[in-house]
């Protein structure tokens, strides 16, 4: 973006407005869809404004980490696709798509979203590992909250595939068992731009922010995650406002989300 | 001829249901989704832009630039690694190969046209899939061209030619119901150029009679003018009406 767009954007929020006409508050449009991807054992599409993502869940037997031999295994990536943004390049995962992953998966395991207890098998030697991976396929800012919320649909939307008798999973037939799901944590992210606050950033946005803050709240309202992001400092007042207003935009998404769910 | 019935009770010349739509990236400079059946791939074109390291520009023409890439949970069975590996590497080049000749790349010196096909869900004929989808995003993205290339896979299954198969199909013996004769599977993916009838790729996988080759090329490529036709319409239907 040159500096001229960045300049415009700095000078319509003095004016009280964003460049999409959006409240400072206010969230894009959420759209759910479940069990998207055939193939997954449990998939979601996450749409909202111009940023659209696949989750996907792929859970596989594995033998547990010797310091958690009772427990089964719980990881999120996110794929930064060259396909949805001129801005991603294909090979090694970016710093900011390793940051995306990791946002969302310190919310799911602090939450904790899972019961990683019921997810083991045999005690030392055989668990599920469930993988969650995020693709954008439009990216227009915000991946870390709508990545969060596609996460957690996908996670919903799981079903156990078969183990036959000999131990080998049969992909192709899925059971009617579900995720043991503890948790939905879903996260908020306010971005600060000279002294405004803004949820639900865009790319363009995202270009001009000083800082951002992700909270990632539990149903019960606390929080299990925190991630600053970007150069410029907070101050104490800041944090306190951007809390506020996290918590007025999860109230509103955790509702899209458990009526997407029923 | 043994294969009678086909496992999803298609024709033998029938492929899985395809559908096809233009602009679907916003960001990108041209993009389609193409589906058949239950392989997906969205494909977005950026460029034609700079292209970097320098060294690597073509002051005569420009370059393509194809990537293939499978969304980790795509695939029946465990999940794939993201990132490129052989195979991905491998369908990009050969993809990349099918397209070239349409491209009219002295129109772009110095520059490079990113192709970027991604599939969030492979049924088999995924590179065909990913060839169609990215012949659209390149017309979507104003890019010159002389045509739209075209792809599907022709089989053969049980000593009979068919079109398109899918994962079943492709592990034929396994999910026979009947009487197998021959255990042979083969998989040929196919691009055409429509306007000249050229073959711009050609792949075998599997064991097959040599004078079957023809008769599955054939196929495919009478398959490729209805194809052709789809990809069309794709870019006409994002004009028409808004």
């Amino acid at each position: 973006m040159d500096k001229e767009a960045q300049e415009n954007i700095i000078k319509l929020l003095s004016e009280g407005l964003r460049q999409d006409d959006r409240k400072f508050d206010q969230f894009r449009d959420i759209e759910i869809e479940l069990g998207v991807v055939e193939m997954a054992e449990g998939s979601a599409r996450v749409k909202c404004g111009g940023t659209e993502v696949i989750a996907g869940v792929k859970m596989k037997l594995d033998k547990p980490y010797p310091d958690s031999a009772d427990k089964g295994m719980l990881m999120v990536s996110a794929e930064l696709t060259p396909l949805s943004n001129p801005r991603f390049e294909s090979g090694p995962p970016s710093i900011e798509a390793i940051e995306v992953a990791r946002v969302i998966d310190k919310g799911l395991r602090e939450g904790p979203a899972m019961k990683v207890k019921e997810l083991c098998v045999e005690v030392g030697e055989k668990v599920w590992s469930i993988n969650v991976d995020v693709c954008p396929i439009n990216e227009d800012g915000n991946l870390i909250d709508i990545g969060g919320i596609a996460a957690i649909a996908a996670i919903n939307n799981a079903k156990f595939p078969l183990v036959e008798k000999d131990g080998k999973v049969n992909y192709k037939k899925k059971t009617d068992k579900k995720l043991p799901i503890d948790d939905e944590p879903l996260p908020v992210t306010i971005i600060k731009i000279g002294d405004h606050l803004l949820v639900d950033p865009t790319e363009n946005e995202v270009a001009v922010m000083d800082a951002r803050l992700t909270f990632i709240f539990r149903k019960d309202g606390k929080l299990c995650a925190v991630q600053k992001g970007g150069e410029g400092p907070l101050s104490v007042e800041d944090i306190k406002k951007m809390s506020d207003m996290a918590e007025q935009a999860v109230n509103k998404n955790r509702k899209i989300l458990e009526k997407a769910l029923k | 001829m043994t294969y009678k019935n086909r496992l999803d009770g298609r024709k033998m010349n029938e492929t899985r249901e395809i559908t096809a739509k233009a602009g679907v990236i916003k960001k990108a400079d041209g993009s389609a989704f193409f589906k058949i059946g239950k392989t997906w791939a969205y494909a977005a074109v950026y460029g034609p832009r700079d292209f970097h390291p320098r060294f690597m520009q073509d002051p005569t023409k420009g370059v393509l630039r194809f990537t293939y890439a499978m969304m980790p949970f795509s695939g029946m069975g465990e999940r794939v690694r993201p990132g490129p590996n052989r195979r991905a590497k491998e369908i990009g080049m050969v993809s990349g190969n099918a397209l070239r000749k349409v491209v009219n790349l002295e129109d772009y010196p110095n520059a490079v046209v990113d192709v970027v096909v991604e599939l969030p869900q492979a049924d088999a004929g995924s590179r065909c899939a990913g060839i169609c989808a990215a012949s659209i995003a390149l017309a979507d993205a104003g890019i010159s061209m002389t045509d739209m290339v075209a792809a599907v896979a022709s089989g053969v299954v049980d000593d009979t030619v068919c079109l398109d198969l899918d994962y079943e199909e492709e592990h034929y013996p396994e999910f026979a119901k009947e009487k197998v004769d021959s255990e042979d599977v083969a998989d040929i993916p196919v691009a055409i150029i429509p306007s000249t009838g050229e073959v711009t790729l050609l792949q075998m996988d599997g064991i097959m009679k040599k004078e079957q080759l023809i008769d599955a090329i054939e196929l495919a490529k009478k398959k490729c003018d209805e194809i052709a036709i789809i990809q069309r319409a794709a870019i006409h239907d994002k004009y028409k009406g808004n």
